[in-house]
Parts: structure tokens; sequence; C-alpha cells
């Protein structure tokens, strides 16, 4: 059995998985604060990486600079798309505008194709070595950038739920919106707020996963994948929407390697998270973390 | 001259071709405890939903503070200094009564996502241990201090009612609005109840609205007193008085047929 390859296999599934971790956060947020499902999520992560693509090559600047363009312009593009597009369906049966989010996918995907092609194209060079080795393992440097800004996100997320005020609002509105409404909260602004925060950290992982693998038509099946990942977790649990990234990301690559070794069945470790998560769901059906409902007797 | 905190003129508020309020209007007196009482679908939490701006009547106007909010949206109303409690618990099941009570401090906090990381540095830090300290008052004052970490959704049906009323205390509300504050209550619960709406009432001087069955504690702790009957204003005055009224013990108390039944018997 060749160790070597597993191990090196279970890193890139840790720091995959963190990314996974950090889209999967978005979903939650969006779910949390809103009740609903975007299934438009991977193209948060696809038109990111397109327009920091677009910074980097027509307009020359130097990556950081771009990069932070590029989280202004998903910002407000996250609050514009809820103002315009989804702001109006407020009040409308939930399975509409889960219909709605699965329409913009598909408008998404399609006009970015329309705009830059359906060639994958690849960043320019950001940094001077490609990887670099850790205890013998190859980790590549734009990997290791993603881990750190995951956690940086990650513990972002914690601190601004956990103590800042805009945070406590969206747990609120997210509980009740009325009530929430009734102690002086603006539920506009909070579903406003929540879309451009998930549009702006989603695009961070996009730019981050695009460095790697370039960027192309792929990145918005991370928005599927993430999928899994956020029901294992139980949906609207921050914490579980990270370790279901970091699971799912893991399992990928496990499967890969029984893939590549013995079995040949070839593309498992695409369906496999999905086998996990039936299992998974059988015996947890609120997933790992979901909330349970209080019950006193 | 009457110093007025609210005025509600000819309300009227219908769903589809169910009429929840035929133009009523009425005034509430700053610093009084002005209850609602009526029969079941009389339209009391539709008015409270009203005032509140949960409901928007299609007709009349609403006056709070000399300023019209007959248009303005829920949260708007609850900066100007409304708040309130709901008829069916709504408090934050998952979160600790603490958290709860800070959602309803949260509108009156002034520091944002660029101050608050410099806390040491920015008045942050002075905000929060005001708000940290008129929040322990209230606290205090409702007696809960003892379960101020427990996640809301556990405690008892009379606690949770309080941890409600702190919340909206929290607020700094000038108009409190209760819908049914005593409801579910046991004997002891509801005399500590009445005795906070009139503490809070007298020592804070919120001016309370509140929708109440049990006409022991709407007689003792009121200052005027409303009767609604299908969505109508019956009458409206001191408590001795509205009791005192003829259509009033027909729609409501039902004394009339108590009488009857003596002279039976």
């Amino acid at each position: 059995m060749n160790f070597e390859l597993l191990l090196q296999l279970i890193v890139n599934g840790l720091i995959v998985g963190l990314l996974y971790g950090v889209v999967g956060m978005c979903f939650v947020l969006v779910y949390k604060s809103t009740q609903i499902v975007n299934f438009a999520q991977g193209e948060f992560l696809l038109v990111g990486a397109w327009v920091c693509w677009a910074f980097l090559t027509y307009f020359q600047l130097p990556f950081f600079v771009g990069f932070l363009f590029t989280l202004c312009f998903m910002a407000v593009f996250g609050v514009l798309l809820q103002m315009i597009v989804l702001r109006p369906m407020i009040g409308e049966p939930i399975i509409s505008v889960i219909m709605v989010t699965i329409g913009l996918s598909i408008f998404f995907q399609s006009l970015t194709k329309w705009i830059f092609g359906v060639s994958p194209q690849s960043y320019p060079k950001v940094f001077d070595t490609q990887s670099i080795a850790i205890f013998g393992l190859n980790i590549e440097l734009a990997y290791l950038m993603s881990t750190i800004i995951a956690i940086l996100i990650m513990a972002a997320f914690f601190l601004f739920f956990k103590y800042s005020k805009h945070g406590l609002a969206m747990r609120a509105t997210a509980f009740d919106q009325q009530v929430a409404q009734s102690l002086g909260i603006s539920v506009k602004q909070v579903f406003a707020m929540s879309w451009g925060i998930a549009a702006t950290v989603s695009a961070t992982a996009g730019v981050v996963i695009g460095m790697v693998n370039g960027v192309s038509d792929s990145l918005s099946t991370i928005g599927i994948k993430v999928f899994p990942a956020v029901i294992l977790g139980g949906l609207d649990s921050i914490v579980g929407a990270i370790v279901g990234g970091v699971v799912i990301g893991v399992l990928e690559n496990v499967a890969e390697f029984f893939d590549s070794q013995w079995l040949h069945v070839g593309n498992l470790y695409n369906i496999a998270p999905f086998y996990v998560l039936l299992v998974i769901l059988w015996f947890k059906p609120y997933g790992l973390f979901g909330t349970r409902d209080i019950e006193r007797i | 001259m009457k110093d007025t905190i609210l005025t509600v003129d000819q309300i009227s508020l219908a769903f589809g071709g169910v009429k929840a309020l035929t133009d009523v209007s009425f005034e509430v007196e700053r610093g009084a405890v002005f209850s609602i009482i009526g029969p079941n679908g009389a339209g009391k939490t539709s008015m409270l939903n009203s005032i509140s701006g949960r409901y928007r009547p299609q007709k009349g106007t609403i006056h709070f503070d000399n300023q019209d909010v007959t248009h303005l949206r829920p949260n708007a109303r609850a900066d100007l200094g409304i708040g309130r409690t709901f008829q069916n618990l709504a408090l934050f099941g998952h979160m600790s009564v603490l958290d709860n009570i800070m959602v309803g401090r949260h509108h009156l906090m002034k520091n944002n996502w660029l101050t608050g990381p410099l806390y040491w540095a920015s008045p942050a830090q002075k905000e929060e241990l005001t708000h940290r300290r008129q929040v322990e008052e209230i606290i205090d004052f409702l007696d809960i201090s003892h379960v101020r970490k427990s996640i809301a959704g556990t405690l008892s049906y009379g606690l949770r009612k309080r941890v409600e009323l702190a919340r909206a205390m929290a607020l700094n509300p000038k108009l409190i609005l209760l819908d049914e504050p005593m409801a579910g209550m046991n004997l002891e619960e509801k005399e500590d109840m009445a005795r906070y709406i009139l503490d809070l009432n007298e020592e804070f001087g919120i001016t309370v609205v509140m929708i109440e069955h049990d006409m022991g504690v709407v007689m003792d702790i009121s200052h005027e007193v409303m009767v609604l009957d299908f969505g109508k204003k019956l009458i409206s005055g001191l408590p001795e008085a509205v009791m005192a009224d003829e259509h009033v013990r027909q729609a409501y108390l039902g004394l009339e047929d108590d009488e009857q039944l003596q002279e039976v018997g």
C-alpha cells in the first residue's frame, strides 16, 4: 500500500475540505437568515474567479489589488442580487424562491460562458514557486494561502456571530423575522447583508481554487459538492458546515486513493460523498450538528 | 391639556371580506396603563399589530409621540420607542436569556464593525458597559438573574413570559404593547406579572397598552379600559365605568345571564 500517496491525498483533502467548509458556511449563512437554499452558491465562486481573472489579465493589476477589487465587486454583486431578484420574492412560497436560485445558477453559468468563453483560463503567476515541501509532502503555495485564508474567515465568522450586533441581528432574524422587526431590526438590511457576505466569501474560495486549477465552468460544481457537506453538518450550523466540508474533502481524496489503487471504477471520488451522506442521514436525520427542537415535557 | 402618547384615528382593517377592525379611534395618555378587552375574535390583537406595524390598516392614521407612524415599517416603529410582546411566546429559543435581551438592546448600539474591533481604544467599550448595566437593571427588576445563562427554550412558561417582557423593555420603549401577558399562568405568577407591569409603568415611566382576559387584573391595574366587539369599539373609560356599562355586560361579561339565573333560582 502506498502510504505516502495516501497521506498526500489526505492532506489535500483537508485543505480542499476547508475550502468546502468556507463555501458551506456561506450556504448556511444564507439559509439561516433567509431560509433560502441557494443553488446558485457555486456561481458565486465562478463569477468571483472570472472577475478576478479579468482584473488581473485585462487590467494588468497586481494580484492583491485585483483580489481586493474582486471582493468589493462581489459584495455589491451579492447585495444587488438580493435587492433586485430576491427581495420581490419575500413572502412567496419558499419552493418558488429556490426555483429562482436554480434559474440564477443557469443564468450566471451561461453569462460567464458568453463573456469569458468556454475554455479554461489560468491565472497569471502569483507566487514564484508553485509548491513547497512540508514534512516531505508537496503542498501548493496557493493551497497553503487558501488554508490560512479559510481559517481567518472562519474565525471572523465566529466572532461576527458571537459578538457583533449585526451578527446578533442575523441570528434573531433567522429565528423569527416578525419578532426581530418588533425589536427594531431591519429584516431587509439583514437579508442584503447575508447575501453580500456569502458572495464575497465564496468568491475568495473561487479565486483560490481558480489559482490552482484554472478558471472554468467546473468551479460551479463546488456549489453542488458543498451540498452534501452542509446537509451532513446539519444545514443550519456553521460549525457543522466546516466539519462537513472537511469530512467530504477527505472522503473524496480517500475514495480517489482506493479507486486508483484497487477498484478502478473511475470517478468514484465524485459519488462517494453522497453515499456517506445517505448513510449518515439514516442515523442522524438532523445532520451532525443540526438544531433540534427544544421540547419541554 | 391631556398629554397623549398614542392617537389612533378611525382605523379600519380588513382581511379580504373579514372586517377585523372598523373605525376604531382612541387615545392613550402618557404614563397610563391602558387595557383592551373583548371576546375572542374582537380584533384586539389586530389592533395591537396595527400599532406595532405588523398590519397596515386600510384606513385611518396612527400618531405616536406627535409623529405620524401609519406608514412606517415595524422596525422603524421599534426605533421610535414602541416595544411589544407576543401572544404566543416568541423568544429566540436556542439563544441564552442574556442574548435574547441583548437583541432588544441591539438597535441602541451605535458602534459598528469598524469601531467594534477597536474595543479597548474606542467608545465601544464604554457603550457596551452602559448597555450591560441597563440590561442588568432590567434583569434584576424582573428577578431573572438566576436563569441569565440558560437557553431560553428550556425555561418554564412563566419565566419565558418574563424574559420576553425583559427583551421588550431592553428597547428602552416609551410605549410597550403586551398581548395577554398573563395567559396560561397560575395565580402566583399572575400576581407577580401584575406587579411587574405596575412597576415598569411607575418606575420606568413606560406607557402600557395591554390585552388581557383576566378581569380581576384588568380592573386592578388599568387606568383606562377599552372594549372591542366584532372589530368595533364599544366603549372606553375608567374601569369601573366600563364594567357598569350595559353593552359590555351583554357582549363580554355575560352578567345578564347570571342575573337571569339568579332570578330563576
